[in-house]
């Protein structure tokens, strides 16, 4: 579903990620490991086309097609889909008429919200003085109305009580079963998304390169046990993936 | 306080050039006998030709009253030549709060005037929905020069929706409105003006207001579309304790419009407050975005706040806040800021699928949300039905 090869990026002059090779597949859910600072949602950022994020090598292949040049709504209305870790607040626009734009017909946007606890936030600005855990409700409810084959998740759960990180998860699941090839690339840092979402296959980034690639739970083993750094360290014993189609 | 560059910018008016004669306009016995053209262009002006959800309507095309009745006991409305001469004591109430001389277009507002509305609401009376007044220029090429009163006597509460427009076909004109509002002790006056005109109608609103103990006046000013020149810088005099007033504009400027719209308030009584909201979008237009407040008693709190949007190359937003205090104890603050529309902000929308067009419209109609005016609910709706038909008009 998604090939990013060689992939090199900068932020205002700053390498930010580099020579990023990962394959997503069809149906599959990768996780996306890392430290602060080391280029995860920027990865997101790029891959969804963010005009800051500039490629200075390297393609970015959706469905078998070359997006480096696609705009941003040209790549969301190809299938592939984000929630924000920092949301822009816009003003005067309601998290209503949002969704009611995104979503396509057949949308219950009442219903939908009153799943979501957001009822009361359907006639707010979208994201205007949502608590933490707001947004990512807010965010998930969006995304849920967009739909996209590919779901970019940025650390879904971070700041989420723990009642409500069933309810993300849940939500995760609903968007990801909306065809049997739905695929996603969900960022943590602590894993337990991974109680209600199970992923498939693990990466770390460090610094702005990939690392290890594995089993999710146990590079998050090793890097509760260990740090960082062996996973960093670790890198030329990367497993060789069998490949399925 | 004019600067070089924006005083050099407005652009001057030939009075003479406008024709002061027109043809009369037929009564309306029936308010359904508005042609379709007039009925859009009333509609996107706010003004509703079947009087749903009204308490009373005026309507004025050129120089005649073609309908006025109010639908609503307690709820005065007529041209203010008819008020004249019903009761005498009007008399006192024009030119008090604004005066004859002040310019050429008072001066001719009074030696040529064409009637205007006389809105009043009798003590204590409250109705849940507004008056609607609407001033029409049906002929290209004329001069309108009205001398409008309203007044909401003592613990009324008064809705009032006025629109002008023009017909379809009209290009040019002049329209000069003196407007003087009186509001009475207790009593709350909320005035929504839309104005929808034509691309080379030059407007000069005169308007003045008092407002007395424990009054409260809001006023509502929405310019959304394409205009010529439009200068007023209304003002409100609180004179009686905890007197209350509040102006919110929405101004849209497309390419060769120049707006110079202000709003200004003197707090001359104890305990008065004020409000003044701008939100200024220039999409290739002039807009010069005043605001002045005088703090002249003690225990006085004023604030003035002016945002702008720049989505276009071309065009200006100059905002001129102004604070005056005259004595010890006012509190007196602003604040204005000038940008464009955050890049962030647009691609988070594209993010979801709109494409960049419908991303940056979303953003502008967001900025020109009509909720910071705090409307009664029923007022808000309709309000929102004129400004989408603007919209889907300009955007
Ligand atoms: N717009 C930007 N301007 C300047 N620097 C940026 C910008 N975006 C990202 N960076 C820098 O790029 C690096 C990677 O940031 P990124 O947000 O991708 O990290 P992350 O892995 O998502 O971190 P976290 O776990 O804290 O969310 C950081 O050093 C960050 O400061
Ligand atoms: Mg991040």
């Amino acid at each position: 579903m998604l090939k990013i090869e060689n992939l090199t990026v900068s932020v205002s002059g700053k390498e930010v990620l580099t020579d990023i090779n990962l394959e997503i597949k069809k149906g599959e859910r990768m996780a996306l490991l890392g430290p602060n600072g080391s280029g995860k949602t920027s990865l997101l950022m790029t891959i969804m086309g963010f005009s800051d994020y500039k490629i200075t090598r390297g393609n970015i292949i959706f469905k078998g097609k070359r997006i480096n040049d696609l705009s941003v709504d040209e790549r969301a209305r190809s299938g592939i889909g984000i929630m924000f870790q920092r949301p822009p607040t816009i003003r005067g626009v309601k998290l209503r008429q949002m969704v009611d734009v995104i979503s396509k017909s057949g949308f219950d946007t009442d219903k939908e919200a009153g799943e979501l606890n957001l009822k009361e936030f359907l006639d707010r600005d979208v994201s205007l003085g949502f608590s933490g855990g707001e947004l990512k409700r807010s965010e998930l409810f969006q995304l849920l109305a967009h739909s996209p084959q590919l779901s970019l998740f940025d650390e879904p759960e971070s700041g989420v009580d723990l009642e409500n990180v069933v309810l993300v998860g849940k939500i995760m699941n609903r968007i990801l079963s909306k065809d049997k090839d739905s695929a996603a690339l969900i960022i943590t840092h602590t894993g337990y998304i991974f109680d209600y979402v199970k992923a498939d296959e693990g990466c770390v980034l460090a610094g702005g390169r990939i690392h290890c690639l594995g089993d999710p739970r146990r590079i998050l083993e090793t890097v509760k046990e260990h740090g960082y750094e062996r996973c960093i360290a670790c890198e030329r014993k990367r497993p060789k993936r069998k490949s399925r189609k | 306080m004019r600067t070089e560059k924006t005083k050099k910018k407005i652009p001057q008016i030939d009075i003479g050039s406008y024709k002061s004669e027109t043809k009369r306009k037929s009564y309306l016995k029936d308010l359904e006998k508005v042609s379709a053209d007039q009925r859009k262009n009333m509609l996107s002006a706010g003004v509703d030709p079947s009087h749903k959800n009204r308490s009373g309507t005026y309507i004025q095309m050129d120089h005649s009253v073609v309908y006025s009745k109010s639908l609503y006991p307690g709820l005065e409305v007529m041209s203010t030549t008819e008020a004249l001469k019903k009761y005498k004591w009007l008399d006192n109430y024009f030119w008090k709060v604004l005066s004859v001389d002040a310019d050429e277009f008072t001066e001719q507002a009074e030696a040529q005037p064409h009637h205007g509305y006389f809105l009043r609401a009798l003590p204590g009376v409250k109705a849940v929905y507004p008056l609607q007044a609407c001033l029409f220029i049906n002929e290209d090429n004329i001069i309108q020069n009205v001398h409008n009163i309203i007044i909401a006597e003592e613990g009324a509460d008064l809705q009032v929706i006025t629109g002008c427009a023009t017909a379809s076909d009209v290009r040019r004109g002049l329209h000069i409105g003196i407007s003087e509002f009186y509001v009475k002790k207790g009593a709350k006056l909320t005035f929504t003006m839309i104005h929808n005109w034509a691309e080379d109608v030059s407007v000069r609103p005169r308007t003045a207001a008092l407002v007395e103990e424990n009054g409260t006046f809001l006023s509502n000013y929405i310019c959304l579309k394409p205009v010529k020149t439009i200068q007023m810088y209304p003002k409100a005099e609180l004179v009686g304790q905890r007197a209350m007033a509040r102006y919110n504009s929405i101004l849209f400027a497309l390419p060769g419009a120049h707006l110079d719209v202000g709003s200004r308030v003197i707090l001359k009584a104890e305990g008065s407050r004020a409000e003044v909201v701008a939100r200024a979008v220039s999409a290739g237009g002039d807009i010069i975005a005043r605001g002045h407040l005088k703090g002249e008693a003690q225990g006085i709190k004023a604030h003035l706040e002016c945002r702008g949007l720049m989505v276009s190359e071309k065009g200006l937003i100059h905002a001129i806040p102004e604070l005056e205090g005259t004595i010890k104890g006012v509190d007196l603050s602003h604040e204005a800021a000038v940008g464009k529309i955050a890049k962030d902000e647009i691609e988070y929308l594209m993010a979801r699928g709109l494409n960049e067009g419908e991303a940056q419209a979303a953003i502008i109609r967001g900025f020109m949300d009509t909720s910071i005016m705090g409307l009664p609910p029923e007022l808000q709706k309709e309000i929102d039905v004129a400004i989408s038909a603007c919209e889907r008009e300009v955007f």
